[in-house]
């Protein structure tokens, strides 16, 4: 890999800390106590801005203050960039690769949520042995998710009902449908009126990677497993040459013999169950109990995940681990230093925001020759 | 068109071939369901009297299961008739209209059996909740409209609805929030215009990410600033009713239209000003031109970025003025987050009214009642879980989407960013 195409994401990423830095600064009510001194203001809002991010990396990468007794044990705040990041990392290349094919898949955090209630569901309520216990969870988050994501792909091949409109409005009735099934004896834990699912069974949980300290588990690899299958679909498979065939020309697609109805549905199928794992993993990995905000935002943050990433499936992983980190981070950031967490929304849409114009970052750093990578584009509404 | 007998469907007629059958098997499902499986009928009180407008009949007593099958009966009518136009290749369109009023109200009487009903605050609040939907779908056909797809409503309407809370609390004056919520809407247009025109960013991904960018702006000033100083950024009033002399006394119609916030009438001034202005006035047809066929546009010497850039600013500023609907219209406060995906519903709206503005509006009122409608049912209690009937909306618009409106035409050169001289396709 070049370095030339880092530095586009990287300037990106430092003007998205900047800009945000100057959010922290100046919403700080010290700070614009300050407003008749500007040169102690300015080293107050510097200051405090530095406590955020400070907070920001303790809470992803490295801690100095766990790190007295062994050196390597400062470096377990990564461990809770992993756990965050393995969603990340299914749910993006979910949206990444309906991308490819041309389709906007806006519903990951629907598909997410019927892979956590697939999951959550085998993880509780049958007995099986360890290692087939999860992969049945897995399958059935996979399968369901599937076929939620399925539809849509099927609908628009049947009826041209556009993917977008159909993918927000599946979200809320997944949503909905969560929010009944755990009023309902099958799903809410006996003695408990909040919604909240029995625990799955330890045979069907993922192991920690690390030790039991350490609430990185095998959901990090399974994600990365299939960042590499989603690699092989799509460079090295016949199918996946279809997709990107679709995606790049629809109508000459068609011309040249390929369904375009029949790789509409199959990408569908594929990214509503990529969405499905990332819920396993969520379930099974981190959450072991499902409640009626285990979607998150995990919807929202794939597509930015997918745009970082440029829809390719390794640039969806660093997206994720990036993104994972600052969720991370953001929490530590947050109880220590009374910046709101979603101070991270704001980097997140601004990394974004910069490296989808990178007109506008070259111009401001006076660049040239800069590799632009692949743009990311939809296909409008009659596309 | 084929000169055979045999008459081949145009794409039209297919789709409302597939409206009709769509209808039918709805109405047929409805007939069974609220008029003949259930076993006795109970009382159902339908209260039209609200305010003090005039009483022409203050309650209405109807048996459920009578009530149900009268209407399920007048919808299967209905439908019979939208057939026969359908043969006759005329619109179905009214005969759809009173299928879908039929229908409701058949569900109406089954689901609230044994209840009490205010019939006239049903529909009031229903207009009330389509209110930030209708300006929402506004702003995303003024920028559809030219060729730039608006997926940032939600961010805009948040925009407005957090600056004209802010301003409001701090001049303690709700008239200069109303002011400002559409400069707040512009500006996030303002994003949006210069990088999809100018950067010719993809224009889906922008909005959405704009969306984001509102949210967690707002979210974090939100916890930041109007928390712990809520007396001062965040203590904003409401706009009171104004009743219009004389409309306002008109049964039912009165409370519901013509007894409402200033807000409301200044949306009745948007959507007219907008239905005309887009069919009958210069600037509507170079947006129309513009969306559709930009080259052609062009080469009659009309500016199609410069056309663009000011609808996009033009709908921020619609959508920021809906914004203020959720502050100084309904809550008093800005909450987080408090858009809560309307922004959405409303782009549903845009596409379900087919690009149209009154097309549009039809659509948001649909909505705006079935919401209000799940509220009134989630008190009452319901035959159904509450869960189903707030999934009502949105199913409703996957089947609308995809079985009424079919395969949906928007504007030819919509998301497709212009480069002078260089065509768009």
């Amino acid at each position: 890999m070049k370095l030339k195409k880092l530095i586009l994401p990287a300037l990106s990423f430092a003007m998205a800390l900047f800009v945000s830095g100057l959010l922290v600064a100046f919403s700080d009510s010290k700070v614009l106590a300050l407003k008749s001194h500007p040169i102690s203001m300015l080293s107050k809002g510097l200051s405090t801005c530095g406590a955020a991010y400070w907070a920001l990396f303790r809470g992803s990468i490295f801690d100095p203050r766990l790190a007295s007794g062994h050196f390597w044990e400062g470096f377990y705040p990564f461990s809770e960039t992993l756990v965050a990041a393995s969603p990340l990392i299914l749910t993006g290349l979910s949206v990444a690769l309906a991308f490819r094919a041309g389709l906007f898949n806006i519903g990951a955090q629907g598909q997410f949520i019927a892979g956590a209630i697939g999951a959550s569901w085998v993880g509780f309520t049958f007995d099986l042995p360890i290692v087939i216990h999860s992969i049945a969870a897995i399958a059935a988050a996979m399968i369901f998710a599937g076929l939620y994501g399925g539809f849509v792909g099927f609908l628009k091949s049947r009826t041209g009902a556009h993917e977008v409109i159909v993918t927000i409005m599946l979200n809320y009735v997944a949503g909905y449908f969560l929010l009944w099934l755990l009023s309902t004896t099958a799903f809410l834990r006996p003695g408990r009126k909040d919604p909240l699912a029995p625990e799955v069974h330890n045979s069907a949980r993922l192991l920690h990677l690390f030790g039991p300290d350490l609430r990185a588990n095998l959901g990090f690899i399974v994600a990365l497993v299939a960042a590499a299958a989603v690699w092989w679909l799509l460079t090295r498979s016949t199918w996946g040459f279809r997709f990107r065939a679709v995606g790049a020309n629809a109508a000459a697609s068609r011309t040249a013999g390929i369904s375009v109805a029949r790789v509409s549905t199959t990408v569908m199928f594929l990214a509503g169950a990529l969405a499905g794992l990332g819920g396993a993993v969520q379930i099974l990995g981190t959450e072991y109990a499902m409640t009626s905000g285990v979607g998150g935002s995990f919807g929202f943050d794939a597509i930015t995940v997918a745009l970082l990433g440029r829809a390719t499936p390794i640039g969806t992983v660093f997206a994720a681990l990036l993104f994972g980190a600052l969720r991370a981070g953001g929490l530590t950031m947050q109880a220590s230093t009374d910046t709101p967490l979603d101070l991270v929304l704001v980097i997140q849409a601004l990394v974004v925001l910069f490296i989808a114009a990178p007109a506008l970052i070259k111009s401001l750093f006076r660049l040239k020759n800069v590799d632009e990578g692949e743009t990311i584009s939809s296909k409008g509404w009659n596309g | 068109m084929s000169t055979t007998e045999v008459r081949s469907l145009s794409a039209p007629e297919r789709r409302r071939k597939r409206g009709i059958i769509t209808m039918a098997s709805l109405g047929s499902i409805g007939l069974l369901l609220f008029g003949i499986f259930p076993k006795s009928g109970q009382p159902v009180t339908f209260s039209f009297v609200l305010g003090n407008e005039w009483v022409l009949a203050k309650e209405l007593i109807i048996n459920s299961k009578s009530g149900s099958l009268s209407f399920s009966i007048i919808s299967l009518l209905a439908i019979a008739v939208a057939t026969l136009q359908f043969r006759a290749r005329k619109t179905i369109r009214t005969a759809s209209a009173v299928f879908g009023a039929t229908f409701l109200m058949s569900f109406l009487c089954w689901a609230t059996a044994g209840k009490f009903v205010p019939f006239t605050g049903l529909l009031q609040g229903g207009l009330i909740l389509s209110v930030p939907l209708i300006f929402g779908a506004m702003a995303g056909i003024i920028s559809e409209r030219s060729g730039v797809i608006n997926i940032a409503i939600e961010g805009q309407l948040l925009a407005g609805a957090f600056l004209s809370g802010i301003v409001a609390s701090l001049t303690q004056n709700n008239w200069a929030g109303l002011v400002v919520a559409p400069i707040a809407g512009a500006l996030i247009s303002l994003l949006l215009a210069i990088f999809a025109i100018k950067y010719g960013i993809d224009q889906v991904v922008l909005g959405f990410v704009l969306n984001v960018l509102v949210i967690g702006l707002t979210n974090f000033l939100y916890k930041k600033l109007l928390i712990p100083y809520q007396s001062t950024w965040n203590a904003g009033g409401t706009f009171p009713p104004i009743q219009i002399p004389l409309l306002s006394k008109i049964p039912v119609v009165g409370p519901i239209f013509f007894s409402q916030s200033i807000i409301v009438y200044l949306m009745y001034v948007v959507v007219a000003v907008i239905h005309i202005a887009l069919f009958k006035s210069k600037w509507g047809l170079r947006t129309r031109s513009v969306g559709e066929h930009p080259t052609a546009a062009e080469s009659v010497g009309i500016d199609v970025n410069k056309i663009r850039f000011r609808n996009v600013l033009i709908a921020g500023a619609v959508a920021g003025l809906g914004g203020a609907f959720f502050t100084l219209g309904a809550l008093g406060s800005f909450s987080k987050e408090m858009t809560a995906g309307k922004g959405f519903i409303a782009l549903a709206a845009v596409i379900f009214g087919r690009w149209s503005p009154l097309g549009a509006v039809a659509a948001a009122l649909i909505f705006g009642f079935a919401d209000n409608l799940q509220g009134l049912l989630t008190i009452t209690g319901t035959p159904i879980p509450s869960e189903f009937m707030l999934m009502v909306p949105y199913v409703a618009t996957i089947i609308a989407v995809s079985g009424f409106v079919g395969k949906v035409r928007a504007p030819a050169a919509d998301g497709v960013a212009y480069k002078r001289g260089g065509g768009s396709h």
